[in-house]
């Protein structure tokens, strides 16, 4: 990143560079390094010392049972939000791609969803899911199914699932959409003159052709199953029933702002800045190569 | 093109008005529910047409908010917050990123990239990661309850950084050597020839910022105790409570609606520029 030609000045490039870095010493490194050095401590029963532990907290956490079922909860949320949203946003921008009439507004009908808020969306869906009250989940129960989230773990599950990935979709979709525009006409007509019919055209050629940007999304997917549902599930099941919906991220919220138990906390923080890290780091090694591919 | 035969013309119509009447489902049953009275509802007997009371209903969640079982502030304020808590985290972000861009692209200095890389490093940072501490700093500074703390601790942004940063190396040098020669200094050029260059940037940043500003959650939560500091978001959980069938179910919809318009409005409106946004910030 080296341009030629530069301005000279000595002090103004650190005061325009000042207010972000002040905001980012202040509010992310500091309190970073607090959750580090807490990770290593435990505090006693009235809060007013703090006992050095070494690796105990963490410890703890890796072999405590609740953790680990929680861990696993989080793996089958983020790839059920994922697969959902991924597979059907996919569906929906290959028929958007087609030459078809109106496809610009199918385009915003199905764009708009990007911009609730994921709690709305967990509102929207628990008003439409409502055992009670709600219009499919009195269907659900008039057809003979036992359909009460609040008492059922699993049903607690898909309910989120579903709120979660509903919102997901239209990001993906606009996403795969510009990626099938980029992909060259002249190669699949070429596979339709050698005879190839639609599904193996689009198996053979279109798919894979379309993988950089079914990676990212795929890395993109899971980063927002991870953190960004925080809100649909304090919205719609608060963990709950019983710990059926409590992912890495909400247990974090509970045991550190709830439970005020610092040390665990801290602990749980650095596990999942361990998994941000690992993340961000795949979606930079994809930005390079496809750089690298134009 | 290749298969615009008639016969399989009708499939991507009827795949994608699926998909819209998918996405467009929940939010019309809001709108339903939103016409209709409390005890309709909660009886279980929402019809799925629209009823009469819209007008009642809107009125009562914009200026009072509260009804027999739900209490909450008027959805005017918590929209009001919303949108200042909005506003001020997109145009922070974009001002505080666009100068770092300036400073870290059009000038050499040591420490150049070390301070690069310390704002890029803060996307491997979320907030959920250091709840307690941040939330402990920003207690420390007296910034609970403030539009401040709810605001400035967001408005550092490697992502809008990175962008302004990758466009401002697509700037030729010999613009940049025009404006020297003919006498403009570091912040004539800023202002007069890189803002305006930018602007298209800066629209679609606009449009994903705002949207991040308006639908935060847990920071929100974390900072603001005091009811009148709501934003719309986490009014409307507050709301809901634990989910009961009695509640105010009319309000809680209506408030969902009008929740949802402002954002939906940004996105749609500025849709050109949005679309060019989303997919070239995440690049």
């Amino acid at each position: 990143m080296h341009r030629r030609v530069i301005f000279d000045g000595k002090l103004l490039p650190y005061v325009l560079l000042a207010p972000q870095v002040a905001i980012t010493l202040v509010f992310f490194f500091w309190p970073a390094a607090q959750a580090v050095y807490y990770s290593f401590f435990l505090q006693d029963a009235f809060g007013l010392r703090l006992i050095f532990v070494g690796f105990e907290n963490y410890r703890h956490v890796l072999t405590d049972p609740l953790y680990l079922a929680s861990a696993g909860r989080t793996l089958v949320f983020s790839t059920a939000v994922t697969g959902l949203s991924m597979a059907s946003a996919l569906a929906l921008a290959v028929m958007a791609d087609r030459k078809i009439r109106g496809a610009a507004v199918y385009r915003t009908l199905l764009m708009w969803p990007y911009a609730v808020a994921p709690a709305v969306a967990a509102v929207l869906w628990l008003f439409v899911l409502h055992p009670t009250i709600g219009i499919l989940g009195r269907s659900l129960r008039d057809l003979g199914v036992a359909w009460d989230y609040k008492l059922n773990g699993a049903q607690a599950m898909a309910l989120v699932i579903v709120a979660a990935a509903w919102k997901q979709v239209s990001y993906n979709f606009l996403f795969f959409l510009a990626g099938l525009q980029a992909i060259q006409k002249p190669v699949i007509e070429a596979a339709a003159i050698d005879g190839a019919g639609p599904a193996r055209r689009f198996w053979s050629i279109v798919f894979p052709l379309l993988s950089p940007t079914t990676f990212f999304l795929l890395v993109v997917n899971l980063v927002y199953a991870f953190f960004d549902t925080f809100g649909t599930i304090h919205a719609l099941t608060a963990g709950g029933p019983g710990k059926s919906t409590e992912t890495l991220i909400y247990k974090v919220y509970v045991d550190g702002v709830i439970n005020l138990d610092l040390g665990s906390s801290s602990a749980q923080s650095v596990i999942l800045l361990v998994v941000v890290m690992a993340l961000t780091a795949v979606q930079f090694r994809y930005i390079e190569r496809r750089v690298h591919y134009g | 093109m290749i298969e615009s035969r008639s016969r399989t013309a009708w499939l991507p119509h009827l795949v994608l008005a699926l998909g819209v009447a998918v996405v467009a489902f929940p939010i019309y049953m809001a709108l339903v529910g939103s016409t209709h009275d409390a005890g309709t509802i909660g009886r279980g007997s929402l019809p799925l047409y629209p009823g009469g009371l819209a007008m009642e209903n809107y009125a009562q969640a914009w200026s009072q908010g509260s009804g027999l079982r739900v209490k909450a502030p008027p959805v005017s304020r918590m929209l009001l917050n919303s949108l200042v808590m909005a506003l001020v985290i997109a145009v922070g972000k974009i001002a505080v990123s666009v100068i770092s861009a300036y400073a870290v692209v059009f000038f050499h200095f040591p420490g150049r990239m070390f301070f690069f890389w310390m704002i890029f490093v803060t996307l491997m940072l979320p907030v959920e990661v250091r709840i307690i501490p941040t939330f402990k700093v920003v207690s420390d500074l007296g910034l609970i309850n403030t539009f401040s703390g709810l605001t400035v601790p967001l408005i550092a942004s490697a992502t809008a950084t990175l962008l302004f940063r990758q466009f401002f190396m697509t700037i030729p040098d010999n613009l940049v050597e025009a404006a020297k020669i003919d006498g403009a200094g570091p912040l004539r050029f800023f202002k007069d020839i890189l803002i305006p260059l930018s602007r298209t940037n800066i629209a679609a940043l606009f449009v994903i910022l705002f949207i991040f500003g308006w639908n935060q959650y847990l920071w929100p939560l974390l900072i603001t105790s005091s009811r009148s500091m709501d934003t719309i978001v986490i009014g409307i959980t507050k709301m809901i409570g634990t989910g009961d069938a009695q509640t105010d179910w009319n309000l809680i919809m209506a408030t969902a609606i009008l929740a949802m318009l402002p954002p939906v409005a940004v996105v749609v409106s500025m849709q050109r520029w949005f679309v060019k946004g989303l997919v070239e910030s995440e690049k």
